[in-house]
């Protein structure tokens, strides 16, 4: 069985998948092991999508948002947090780790902070050990396809501008 | 509408968990729109429980999902039964009277509760419902300026207020508007405080629950061969 641990971000368009790509540019190391998922805003994160992750043998799950009042759509990230935190009880419930799944703030200008955020994820799930859920890697690439299509989805008919400026109307 | 919530995973788990093939049944009314049995809540229900089976060496057991319009008519549970035939149990996201419509229809396979059934009420705020109606089947809310003093009175009591009521609070919880006050309040709103003057007649209980299920029927819709069911 692959022991290497997976890690799925789902990460806000305007701040955690900028922070990403510029945590990227700036030549910043952080485990590979993490898969970037691009939502167009935390808001459309379901608590479905987290758990369905988990039920393939992701090992953890990052929701990345905005900054607390730095919303694009005013209160995605806010109702995000409240879907994770629901998520974690029910993990709780099922009798899987809580620790696996966080949720994190961030701008688009802290590339740094995102490698620290995917370092720190990486590091608790090495001391909690693989998901006791998983059971082949193929299980774990589909749970990744599921997310990845699931990401999708969220994106369609959501046009992300970079601003709000009218250039970018 | 009826407002139900989930049971706890670990107890719906230990339900099902000597059942091969076990079809959770979601239904798309009044549970749906209190967040507890809709399709989206029978999708996270099912990933729940097959990891929490795993979690615990289960892995005999398959649990699928599937969510019908309501669960409390026939026409709609007609359209399941295909799909219940390949099924060893059924554990229904339905109110109390969605598990029981499901039992009724299919005798030979057990059916389990995914919710606990609590009251008819109200979306008082978002993610807050709240109880309004007990169904006592003589409603009396024209007397109480449309509030429900049986519904709304932890005492029951139609001639109020007890000497519980503080500041408008009920003293069997300070979170819990004092129904009488609420009463008061509105009848005087409305000019109608004289109406509050004479004593209320005892509530005849017989049209309640306490007189065992009860049943209405409108002979003018009970066409030959479509019902009523004897």
């Amino acid at each position: 069985m692959d022991t290497e641990p997976v890690i799925l971000a789902f990460c806000c368009h305007y701040c955690a998948y900028a922070a990403a790509d510029l945590a990227g540019s700036m030549r910043l190391q952080y485990p590979s092991n993490v898969r970037v998922l691009r939502l167009p805003c935390t808001g459309k994160i379901e608590v479905n999508y987290i758990l369905t992750a988990f039920e393939h043998g992701i090992d953890a799950v990052i929701v990345a948002g905005c900054l607390e009042g730095g919303c694009h759509f005013l209160e995605g990230n806010l109702r995000a947090r409240k879907r994770v935190e629901r998520a974690k009880k029910l993990l709780e419930e099922i009798g899987l780790e809580p620790e696996r799944l966080d949720m994190f703030n961030l701008s688009s200008a802290d590339g740094p902070r995102f490698a620290e955020i995917v370092t720190e994820m990486s590091r608790r799930i090495k001391q909690l050990g693989p998901s006791p859920l998983r059971s082949d890697h193929k299980s774990v690439q589909q749970g990744i396809e599921k997310a990845t299509h699931q990401a999708q989805k969220a994106s369609e008919g959501v046009k992300n501008d970079c601003c709000r400026s009218q250039a970018c109307a | 509408m009826i407002v139900a919530d989930r049971k706890h995973v670990p107890e719906i788990r230990d339900m099902i968990k000597n059942h091969r093939r076990v079809l959770l049944v979601g239904c798309g009314t009044c549970v749906t729109v209190c967040l507890a049995g809709g399709e989206r809540e029978t999708g996270i229900l099912g990933s729940a429980l097959r990891m929490s089976l795993k979690l615990i060496g289960n892995r005999g057991t398959t649990v699928d999902e599937c969510t019908i319009e309501r669960q409390c008519e026939d026409a709609f549970i007609d359209a399941l039964a295909p799909r219940v035939a390949e099924y060893d149990a059924i554990c229904s996201l339905g109110c109390g009277a969605g598990v029981q419509a499901l039992a009724e229809h299919f005798p030979n396979t057990p059916v389990y509760p995914g919710l606990n059934t609590q009251f008819m009420g109200i979306l008082q705020s978002q993610g807050v419902w709240a109880e309004k109606c007990a169904g006592c089947g003589n409603c009396r809310l024209g007397e109480f300026a449309g509030i429900c003093p049986i519904t709304r009175c932890a005492k029951r009591q139609l001639n109020g207020p007890c000497g519980g009521s503080r500041d408008g609070r009920c003293e069997v919880n300070e979170n819990m508007d004092c129904a009488w006050q609420l009463i008061y309040d509105r009848a005087k709103a409305l000019g109608i405080l004289e109406s509050l003057e004479s004593t209320a007649a005892p509530q005849d209980w017989s049209t309640g629950l306490d007189g065992g299920p009860r049943k209405v029927v409108r002979e003018d819709q009970c066409i030959a061969g479509l019902g009523p069911k004897v």
